[in-house]
């Protein structure tokens, strides 16, 4: 059975992740960009990982953000059929993919890979990329995403989520649902509550 | 002080929900440990060396009496009939069982309470000036503003999980009492030139590993923006600070790494974008939230009492304890009281479900039922008449509650060291307890004077030995516990980090240590001056060289 949730109903993923080739040495992606690309300039992805990653030739596909950045022309023509999505890694920068691409919605799906859970990094991503940047098609986090992340991922701009593949989408959707009004507005209500609605008239519980 | 309306108890409702379902399946193998623990640590539920630790959340140090009569029973009831009232202002029960954890978080929603965000990588309590509202200095009372930082950053989803702790303090008055430069986001209200309400914001302050106090980002912030600059400062964080090794998570890190001036940069160009949104706070928002925190129906009195001034003259040991633990307050007629939660010989902070009784029922009957736990760890009635000064004390002393002790020596400030944490290099209460022992002469610690002490068990420093005026710190040498002596550290508006005296003592040495430092400052010190003030003037020089010349070296250069 699928494991994915969109639109908070159980779907069947007709997506194709495409992945980087494997590398040997040590990939420092836990650490905050300032020390890959700010302090260091480190990169993550080689050139030749980029050359060497396999495109299926049809169908709807999900590159990775490197790949797609490197090389943009090759998918020109899927863009325009909306059968390229893109994915990124939390420690990967927004802007470079902004500066590329203005217009987001070009993408009919783009999705965030959260490595670990407690990597919040994913909430200012979806936030950004719906607040700042405009995106408005569908928005997925994949990953170890664990049912008690929905509720917060929801939240800051997601609207599609692949539960990881050993627990159950169907008890995860439970999730969603966790607390009816929360305080401060974000991205999926603006509005903070007392904004809402009109706590003076709501006196002690 | 804030009470729920039906909004608020739905939230905690469904958090206790969430939180028994957490467990549930925590329980029956759904959920790793690993991924269990950050789900139970924003419920403030660590696993330490007995057995769980819960921490539960007492909003900026506010508590009513009906709160603490049932954080007495739960403490009889699921723990060992005490608990320990920590330098966050919170409150941690010890010994309780994990299975009994969602029950507990049931009954503390019950009186509007709740242990969410007491630990964990997110926006922890924030905390303020245990005299908020009746200090006589205050220029703006913090409490409203708060509350409404409180509500917005209850699982704000944006930073659920952040690459550390974040830790906010707020204060509103001249004389900083809430150490907000020892904070990762620290706020001072003033009136600025117009007389408007304004914030000075600090960031990137804090204790642990690596001391460091804060640097004002910004002078001047409309109050309206608290809650979208914070938004700002803390997005930077969460996308930029290191998530690869937890000693350099904190926002301090980042600020440092990048310079206050780039940091300043990038949080300026963030708020752009998120000023003036719906986060920004409204007058009629605010002005709901501050109507629970409006003055009480003070009875308008004389300045003075006469039978509190016969009292104080007839009454030896009333007096000694009104010196110490009465305190002023901005109406006529009225004082602050500190209940000191450091009797000598006991672990500092901790409180027994009787003596939270006998303490609730104090502030029903004479301080409008409300109190305050104080970062220092103690309890504070804000509100009491002069005249019934000598009731409160006669009844406290019958508790244990009225050692005459506050700011003075044996007002301990204490982690919960090695007999409980987990973390700990060595025991920090034992200590705690033998220099309270030998300084146990209320004269000799009277005429000492105001003196801060503080002792952590390890470098995480939750006991704050970086800004005692005599810092102890548990330091761990081949298995056995040695302590690290510092001084000269200070809290308040002049904050200042203390400095290690030299190599490291056994923990039977250190009652005499102290003892020590105190004869320096003793002979060198100039009328009215405190013992920080010497230290800051004669420096560290003298005391090292009292204390090494005289004590046996049992202690050597390695265990610095
Ligand atoms: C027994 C369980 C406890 C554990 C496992 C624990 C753990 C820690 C750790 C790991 C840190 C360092 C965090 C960092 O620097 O990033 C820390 C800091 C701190 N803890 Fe605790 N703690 C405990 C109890 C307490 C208690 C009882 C108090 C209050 C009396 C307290 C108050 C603090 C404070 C004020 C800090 C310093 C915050 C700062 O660095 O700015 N903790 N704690
Ligand atoms: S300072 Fe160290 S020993 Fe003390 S409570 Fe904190 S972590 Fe534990």
């Amino acid at each position: 059975m699928s494991n994915l949730i969109t639109q908070n109903e159980i779907v069947t993923d007709d997506w194709a992740l495409v992945n980087l080739p494997e590398v040997d040495q040590e990939v420092r992606k836990q650490a905050g960009k300032v020390v890959l690309f700010k302090l260091t300039g480190e990169n993550t992805i080689s050139a030749e990982q980029i050359a060497n990653t396999q495109i299926p030739a049809t169908g709807k596909t999900l590159v990775p953000l490197s790949v797609y950045l490197a090389r943009k022309n090759e998918f020109a023509p899927r863009i325009a059929k909306q059968e390229i999505g893109i994915w990124l890694a939390t420690h990967e920068t927004l802007e470079n993919l902004t500066k590329a691409e203005p217009n987001l919605n070009i993408f009919p799906l783009i999705a965030v890979y959260v490595e670990r859970f407690a990597d919040g990094r994913i909430f200012s991503i979806g936030n950004l990329l719906r607040t700042r940047y405009g995106f408005n098609n569908t928005l997925r986090a994949f990953g170890d995403v664990l049912r008690d992340q929905l509720f917060f991922l929801k939240r800051s701009g997601f609207d599609s989520y692949l539960i990881r593949a050993d627990r159950s989408a169907e008890e995860a959707l439970q999730s969603l649902k966790d607390f009816s009004q929360p305080y401060q507005g974000a991205v999926d209500d603006k509005q903070p509550v007392w904004r809402r609605v009109n706590r003076g008239q709501n006196n002690v519980a | 002080m804030y009470k729920y309306d039906q909004i608020d108890q739905q939230l905690v409702d469904e958090r206790v929900a969430q939180y028994r379902d957490q467990v549930r399946r925590y329980l029956a193998g759904e959920l790793s440990e690993d991924e269990f623990r950050p789900l139970r640590l924003q419920n403030g539920l660590y696993i330490q060396r007995h057995a769980p630790m819960l921490r539960i959340a007492v909003p900026y140090g506010m508590l009513s009496s009906r709160q603490l009569h049932k954080l007495a029973d739960i403490a009889t009831q699921y723990d060992r009939g005490y608990g320990h009232f920590s330098t966050r202002q919170n409150l941690q029960l010890n010994w309780p069982k994990l299975e009994d954890t969602p029950d507990i978080l049931a009954e503390l929603a019950t009186v509007e309470m709740h242990a969410i965000q007491t630990s964990g990588n997110c926006i922890r309590n924030i905390t303020t000036d245990q005299f908020a509202g009746v200090a006589p200095d205050e220029i703006i009372d913090p409490r409203a503003m708060a509350e409404v930082m409180r509500q917005w950053s209850t699982f704000h989803p944006e930073f659920a999980l952040l690459p550390r702790k974040f830790k906010i303090a707020v204060s509103g008055t001249k004389q900083d009492r809430a150490i907000v430069q020892a904070h990762d986001i620290g706020m001072e209200f003033y009136r600025d030139a117009e007389n408007k309400v304004a914030i000075k914001v600090w960031v990137g302050g804090g204790l642990g590993r690596t001391p460091i106090l804060g640097t004002v980002i910004r002078e001047h912030l409309e109050w309206q923006h608290a809650l979208t600059y914070c938004e700002a400062i803390i997005r930077v964080y969460n996308l930029h600070g290191r998530r690869d090794n937890a000693y350099k998570a904190r926002i301090k890190i980042l600020a440092k790494a990048l310079g206050i001036d780039e940091f300043r940069k990038q949080v300026e160009a963030e708020w752009l974008h998120l000023k003036d949104s719906p986060n920004t706070i409204t007058e009629a928002e605010l002005a709901r939230v501050a109507q629970h925190f409006e003055a009480f129906d003070y009875a308008s009195l004389p300045a003075h009492d006469a039978s509190f001034d016969a009292a104080i003259t007839s009454n030896a040991a009333f007096a000694a304890w009104a010196k110490r633990s009465v305190h002023p307050h901005k109406t006529s007629g009225y004082r602050a009281v500190t209940l000191s939660l450091k009797p000598h010989g006991k672990a500092p902070g901790d409180a027994t479900s009787e003596q939270m009784h006998v303490i609730a029922d104090l502030a029903a009957q004479y301080s409008f039922g409300e109190l305050r736990v104080s970062h220092e760890q103690n309890l504070i009635l804000a509100d009491v008449k002069l005249s019934n000064l000598f009731a409160v004390w006669e009844k406290a002393r019958a508790h244990g509650l009225a050692t005459p002790n506050i700011g003075l020596l044996t007002d301990i400030i204490c982690c919960p060291g090695g007999d409980f944490c987990s973390l700990a290099n060595a025991k920090s209460i034992p200590i705690a307890q033998a220099i309270q022992m030998q300084f146990d002469n209320l004269d000799y610690l009277h005429d000492i004077g105001d003196i801060e002490l503080n002792i952590s068990g390890c470098m995480n420093a939750c006991g704050h030995h970086h800004v005692g005026h005599i810092g102890i710190l548990g330091v761990d040498k081949d298995g056995s516990e040695w302590y690290q002596v510092s001084i000269g550290g200070k809290q308040g508006n002049d904050a200042s980090l203390a400095t290690v005296i030299g190599p490291s003592f056994s923990a039977e040495e250190m009652p005499g240590v102290v003892q020590k430092l105190i004869e320096v400052y003793l002979k060198e010190r100039s009328d009215e001056e405190r013992f920080i003030d010497t230290v800051r003037r004669i420096g560290v020089a003298p005391f090292k060289a009292h204390v090494y010349a005289t004590t046996a070296p049992k202690s050597e250069a390695a265990h610095v």
